[in-house]
């Protein structure tokens, strides 16, 4: 079933057009990764489906109904942590509960979370007391307890250490199941969108466009198939880099 | 075990550099007092310290009385600094316009001498307590109002972002990011205002009171008792000090996230 469809999304930003005509598909459930270079517009498409800026062109629907403006079909996690510094632990993943008025039930659904998430004794800890792993999956919890269909993960390893990330990831394939939400990911670590991803959504080109879309099979996903910098990865690079495109893709694949 | 001996080391180190000041006070007031001694300057020129210390014990309650009234005006007149800073820092981050109009506004009016502002207040308002609360309300509104717009105005825009993407309206995203956001800066405000708060209320008294230190400091300056009016000055310093230390205290509370504390 289809969750969520974009649809000619154009958006520009002082005069500069950064996104055109950009649209793409999600299924219920799914996990597709929006890969590409830096400032090639990923962030500012998750921008646009949190309702935080407007595109000049373009519709979003989920679940067959149109979405405009702020909205709580989404939950957004931000490529920085952006974790309340002044609030403890428990508060901060609350922040939904804050913002909605139903404190008790968030800090009750938090507190249960907290061992899952690997957390638990650190809820009146602040923030600056935690390592970055654990800041970001405070901030991934935050973003988990918010009663949203489709999480919007913006980078969200970007920050930490190579160690720490690979740590992250295989956490979070863990965690896949039992969050049983459909994800969109924004990352530019092909790495990463291999790992993590059902499907990958390829954006190049200025202004940006979806470029390509790579369907990831099971026996593609794995730590040791990333250590060999097998085909994908390639096709990939290819796809950011204009060698192929969207519509020759399958024969280039199999050639 | 490592960090543990590094803090305490470091707090070592803290308490003997917090100690520089006070050590370097002793010595100004044993040299005044040895220079009082020598060259036998008369009380009526410049008392000696332990002439100052004297009178301070001996005018305690007098000095304590007056100086609960410059108190009350003070902790009344940074009430509504406070308030007031916090309801035009809301207003002038709201409207960029607003904030355009009335900054510089703002900026011209601490250059008026607030030593000018006192009588004009007294003439309007009488010699009550209104005019020296309003003295002080002109001098710390200032900084407080001006370190509060700043830090609203720095506050990331991406903390703004993620509450609104939660569904926060504008008030909302207020009360959750940009207020408590900026509640360091506005406690340095307000550190600096509490400052000026006695002074402020001792201009007010200066000009024309019944009651408060800036009374008593007119009367016995009138009188030439120079012995009281230093002790009357250290009061002032004193008061000035303590409502400096009750914003660190406060501080130091209200806020705990900012102690260093990483892993």
């Amino acid at each position: 079933m289809m969750k969520l469809k974009v649809e000619n999304l154009t958006f520009s930003y002082e005069g500069r057009k950064i996104l055109d005509q950009v649209g793409f598909c999600v299924k219920d459930g799914e996990f597709v990764s929006l890969l590409g270079p830096s400032g090639s517009g990923k962030s500012t498409i998750l921008k646009i489906l949190t309702g935080v800026l407007a595109p000049q062109e373009g519709r979003v629907a989920a679940d067959g109904k149109e979405i405009r403006g702020v909205n709580q079909v989404f939950a957004y996690m931000p490529q920085n942590d952006l974790l309340f510094p002044w609030k403890t632990v428990l508060e901060n993943v609350c922040l939904y509960g804050y913002v909605h008025g139903n404190l008790e039930e968030a800090r009750r659904e938090a507190r249960e979370n907290f061992p899952v998430f690997g957390l638990a004794g650190y809820e009146d800890k602040y923030p600056s007391q935690l390592s970055g792993g654990m800041r970001q999956r405070a901030a991934f919890l935050r973003t988990a307890l918010c009663r949203a269909d489709i999480l919007l993960l913006d980078e969200p390893f970007g920050a930490l250490d190579v160690i720490t990330r690979g740590e992250m990831q295989d956490w979070l394939v863990k965690m896949r199941k039992r969050l049983n939400r459909t994800v969109i990911l924004v990352t530019h670590d092909m790495d990463e969108a291999i790992y993590l991803s059902d499907r990958i959504l390829i954006l190049n080109g200025s202004p940006a466009k979806i470029g390509g879309e790579i369907v990831i099979e099971e026996k593609d996903r794995g730590r040791e198939w990333l250590y060999d910098q097998g085909r994908l990865r390639r096709t990939i690079h290819q796809y950011i880099t204009g060698g192929i495109s969207p519509d020759n893709s399958k024969e280039r694949e199999d050639g | 075990m490592e960090n543990s001996r590094e803090g305490a080391d470091k707090m070592k180190n803290r308490r003997k550099t917090d100690l520089i000041p006070a050590v370097a006070l002793a010595g100004a007031a044993v040299l005044w007092e040895l220079a009082v001694r020598i060259f036998q300057i008369p009380g009526y020129v410049l008392p000696s310290p332990i002439q100052v210390a004297r009178v301070l014990i001996q005018e305690r309650a007098v000095l304590a009385g007056h100086g609960l009234v410059t108190v009350g005006e003070a902790l009344a007149g940074m009430g509504i600094s406070l308030a007031l800073a916090v309801a035009l820092g809301i207003a002038m981050d709201c409207f960029p316009l607003m904030r355009r109009g009335i900054y510089p506004i703002l900026v011209v009016t601490q250059t008026v001498p607030m030593i000018v502002m006192a009588p004009i207040l007294i003439i309007y308002m009488g010699f009550g307590i209104g005019p020296k609360i309003l003295t002080v309300v002109l001098m710390c509104f200032f900084p407080v109002a001006v370190s509060f717009c700043d830090g609203l105005g720095q506050v990331d825009e991406e903390y703004v972002n993620l509450v609104r993407s939660y569904g926060a309206g504008r008030w909302k995203a207020y009360r959750l990011v940009k207020i408590p956001a900026s509640i360091p800066a506005l406690l340095s405000g307000l550190k600096v205002a509490a400052t000026y708060s006695i002074s402020g209320a001792v201009v007010g008294e200066w000009i024309g009171a019944q009651k408060g230190l800036g009374y008593y400091l007119i009367r016995v300056k009138n009188g030439y008792l120079l012995d009281k009016v230093f002790a009357c000055v250290a009061v002032i310093i004193f008061l000035s000090l303590c409502m400096n230390g009750l914003m660190r205290l406060y501080q130091h509370m209200a806020l705990p996230y900012l102690k260093k504390n990483t892993l």
